[in-house]
């Protein structure tokens, strides 16, 4: 009993038109990497919020090393050695990474700040994991996995010893995972015990000792990972079988639908161009893919092909069509979408409904805007219905959900089904499945695949090499803001891809 | 009855009703710290002082003079509404337009120069103020949008910029001996604002007339644009998250400068229905900007943001404004009118916080409810 580090018993949480956690029971031993595996909205955030303090759960309670305990807020779950790095990160973006850190545990001599002991045990711990994050940096210059760190670093500056991780790696780059896999790892040697929620199942079966399933707000079970497969795993969480290999027919590309020529971005960051003369082009029929690692300008090139950042050279063309100069709302009119990397930067506005959010590319069409200007409600909740149920995007109340309350898969099931619903003639795809499960994940692939076998085009940049992989019918290396490479799937191994990302080798342009 | 408590509870749950609610406690609790302070000044008078600022007109004991001061309370009430709508109307666009007062100034020197200097009829002038303030609100607007310059700073220096711009402009058309602008009446009977017979209504008080009708027509027009059109979609889009509405095309820096202007053409509007009925002439010697547009931002908030609230909090604001001049002068100095006033307004911004702490009641309220459901059950 007493090695348990964490106990929460019959837990019970609801929201407005939704149980979030139904009677879920969940055990965390000393010393182990617990994942908390689930479908998108299937209540992992909103658990690992009651323990951390910030919602209080109708029913149920929380044991710490056997004794009930009363966790009211996060300061309550502070004392308790409890500490949270959450999906989306909560951090001063125009702090620097020691003030951060410190903030609301600062020491004080006569109201002054004392930041020279901080500073040293923050470069100390930063040493001892080998995190390389600089306390002067202003978070906002910092990449998201430098930010992340932070985060970690808040933790271990504060000595908690249970560490909650949501969904941390869904905006690392695979290196930066297997970094903090490794960090982990270290963490859990030394006596520290982890939640972990994350939809990559490979993830879980590298680190993690068990794996707690929820499926809609109820408990499934736990299991023992040495005893399970990733099969196993995700028929658990989703019900059913999951299939992991994209079915596609072979290939047959028609007429050029995008054709980007020379490309350059000035960069926000540095002098030099964050794009660098990119000409490329996508044809009726296939899925292109501009792999890389995060920060190499696919930020930027998708910013100036889609019209959110100006062009300082080059040309686009889309079915011959000059989109060079286009205002943003008339490339969306004449066939682009675009699934945003940022959800809640650009993707969303959060503090409107869901059918808001829905029809935010397409408002101002005949079909939900009368002649006189005024929305036609009815048919823009009817629509956002459709939506709703085609691609599962679930939420406490339906269309009237605000999008901000909602789970960060279904937010990203929202962007995705607005965008795919347009029928464009071409869809730009960033990280179209970064923080789903994997059975959504398979939905949306699929609807990549229908896409493209409607003969559109589809320019997908994903960071993940397996979807990469299994998705694109030809894939283009990015570096440092220049295309590196042209291959296909077929004959390329993902080594070989890993060369080129890193910029050790490169084909003649 | 378990049902009839859960109607009770949506109703308590609704958002609207959660803003009235909150709305008459700030009301109370102003009406309490005022009464105190008064207490406070001089004890033997704090009744009486509060009960003649709550009855205002009804301190007339005639009835004929109560519904003529009625009227004038009203002429009032709807130029604070302009006001109140044009800072609702940004604030739902995300910018608080703190120059709502310096805007209603402008539009009062452009109105009151047209009329007296120029002679023009009404309509004109009425015209040429909501132009002349849509301007400055969307000097604002502009300085946002291009240089990110933020509306509070631009809106409080184009207040005084307006002000003495406007004291300069009128002492042009000011009467010789006093330092007041010339009474429309006298100057130009065309540009005063049409009555429409509602004066009559009124016990003759020939301020009273198509003002009136102008404000609440516009609150409404200002809640249907905000709910039902696909411009105000946009514009709300806008305010909650400008990424967004650029990534979706919508003409982000457009739509913030729009803003701002519609915006001061609400203030600006404000004031043409004001100074255009004759109530009162223009001070050139005004060192302060006048309360008005100010107090459309307390108005604002103690509607709950809702146009159609702002129509009785306007009225409530001006009712209590306009009740402290009845004060006995003789216990208090001439400026507690305003303080009492400045009291109740300014705990008017509690709205929100009250809405707040009712939902943490409701939440608490409703655990215990399921945890004696539960035992109710077990048993
Ligand atoms: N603050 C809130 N208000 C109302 N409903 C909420 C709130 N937070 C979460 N929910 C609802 O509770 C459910 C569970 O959400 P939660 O964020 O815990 O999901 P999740 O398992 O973390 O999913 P994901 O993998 O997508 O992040 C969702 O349906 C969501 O809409
Ligand atoms: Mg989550």
């Amino acid at each position: 009993m007493a090695d348990y580090a964490i106990e929460m018993l019959n837990i019970t949480k609801r929201f407005p038109g939704i149980i979030a956690n139904d009677n879920i029971t969940l055990q965390l031993k000393k010393g182990e990497i617990h994942a908390l595996l689930g479908e998108n909205g299937a209540g992992k955030s909103t658990l690992m919020s009651v323990l951390f303090g910030l919602y209080q759960p109708e029913e149920g309670e929380i044991h710490k090393d056997g004794r009930k305990v009363e966790i009211n807020n996060p300061n309550d779950a502070d004392a308790l050695g409890i500490g949270m790095v959450h999906q989306h990160f909560k951090l001063v973006e125009c702090f620097s990474v020691l003030d951060n850190i410190i903030l609301g545990v600062e020491t004080t001599k006569g109201g002054i700040l004392q930041k020279d002991e901080a500073r040293k045990k923050v470069l100390a711990l930063s040493e001892k994991y080998g995190f390389q994050v600089d306390p002067n940096a202003l978070i906002e210059d910092i990449t998201v996995g430098m930010q992340q760190r932070t985060e970690i670093l808040k933790m271990l500056y504060r000595d908690n010893e249970i560490l909650i991780f949501d969904e941390p790696t869904a905006v690392l780059t695979p290196q930066e995972i297997q970094e903090l896999m490794t960090i982990m790892k270290n963490l859990a040697a030394e006596g520290k015990s982890i939640l972990f929620i994350t939809h990559k199942l490979a993830e879980i079966m590298q680190v993690a000792d068990r794996c707690s399933v929820l499926r809609k707000g109820k408990y499934i079970g736990t299991v023992d990972i040495k005893d399970t497969t990733p099969e196993k795993l995700s028929a658990m969480m989703v019900g059913r079988d999951v299939n992991f290999v994209v079915e596609k027919k072979p290939v047959k590309p028609g007429k050029v639908i995008l054709d980007v020529q020379n490309m350059t971005v000035a960069s926000k960051r540095h002098k030099n161009n964050a794009v660098n003369g990119v000409s490329l082009n996508v044809r009726e029929g296939e899925i292109v893919c501009i792999a890389g690692i995060d920060g190499n300008g696919q930020t930027e090139f998708v910013y100036g092909l889609t019209g959110l950042e100006p062009l300082k050279e080059g040309k686009i063309t889309l079915h011959g069509e000059d989109f060079t100069q286009m205002p943003i709302r008339k490339r969306s009119i004449k066939g682009m979408s675009h699934i945003p990397e940022d959800r809640h930067k650009h993707g969303l506005v959060l503090d409107y409904s869901l059918e808001n959010n829905i029809v935010l590319q397409r408002y101002f069409e005949p079909q939900f805007t009368n002649k006189f200007g005024f929305l036609k409600k009815k048919e823009i909740r009817d629509y956002a219905n459709r939506l709703i149920e085609q691609y599962d995007v679930r939420s406490g109340q339906g269309p009237i959900t605000k999008a901000r309350s909602m789970s960060g898969g279904n937010q990203q099931k929202a962007i995705i089904a607005r965008e795919i619903d347009k029928n464009p003639e071409l869809l730009v795809a960033v990280q179209p499945t970064r923080g789903l499960d994997v059975g959504a994940i398979e939905y949306i692939h699929k609807q990549l695949v229908a896409q493209r076998d409607a003969g559109k085009g589809v320019l997908l940049v994903s960071l993940e090499l397996d979807e990469v992989m299994n998705v694109s019918d030809r894939i283009l290396v990015m570096y440092e803001g220049e295309i590196v490479g042209e291959f296909d799937p077929k004959e390329v191994t993902v080594e070989e891809l890993g060369l080129y990302m890193a910029g050790s080798k490169r084909k003649g342009a | 009855m378990n049902k009839k408590n859960n109607t009770r509870d949506s109703i308590l749950r609704n958002d609207g009703f959660q803003t009235i609610i909150a709305s008459l406690l700030c009301i109370l609790l102003g009406l309490l710290v005022g009464y105190i302070v008064l207490l406070i000044i001089n004890p033997s008078g704090a009744a009486g002082a509060i009960s003649s600022i709550l009855k205002n007109f009804l301190y007339y004991p005639s009835a004929a003079a109560a519904t003529k001061y009625l009227g004038t309370t009203l002429v009032k009430a709807s130029a604070l509404l302009m006001c109140s709508l044009s800072v609702l109307f940004a604030y739902k666009v995300g910018l608080f337009n703190i120059g709502a007062a310096g805007q209603y100034v402008v539009g009062a020197g452009a109105c009151l120069y047209c009329a007296i200097a120029l002679h023009l009829p009404w309509i004109v002038c009425l015209l040429a103020a909501v132009l002349a303030s849509a301007i400055v609100g969307g000097i604002s607007g502009a300085l946002k949008a291009y240089f990110n310059v933020n509306e509070v700073i631009s809106c409080i220096m184009l207040n005084w910029i307006g002000l003495y711009a406007v004291n300069m402009l009128l002492t042009t058309v000011k009467e010789e001996t006093t330092p007041y602008t010339k009474p429309l009446s006298s100057a130009n009977s065309s540009a005063i604002l049409p009555t429409l017979g509602l004066d009559k209504l009124f016990s003759n008080n020939k301020f009273v007339g198509l003002g009136l009708i102008i404000s609440i027509v516009m609150a409404v027009l200002v809640w249907i644009i905000l709910e039902k059109t696909k411009f105000g979609f946009e514009l709300k889009a806008t305010g909650m998250n400008k990424l967004a509405a650029k990534y979706c095309g919508m003409r982000e820096k457009t739509n913030i400068i729009l803003t701002m202007m519609i915006s001061g053409a609400l203030a600006g509007l404000g004031a043409a229905c004001f100074y255009l009925t004759g109530v009162e002439q223009w001070m050139v010697q005004q060192t302060s900007v006048p309360s008005m547009g100010f107090n459309g931002i307390a108005s604002a908030f103690l509607g709950g943001l809702n146009p159609i609230g702002a129509i009785f909090s306007s009225y409530f604001i001006q009712h209590i404004t306009s009740g402290g001049s009845y004060v006995d002068k003789t216990m208090y100095c001439a400026q507690i009118s305003d303080l009492i006033s400045a009291f109740i307004i300014y705990l008017c911004g509690f709205v929100l916080f009250f809405k707040l702490w009712l939902n943490r009641y409701l939440d608490k309220r409703e655990e215990k409810q399921g945890m004696k459901a539960q035992k109710g059950g077990e048993a």
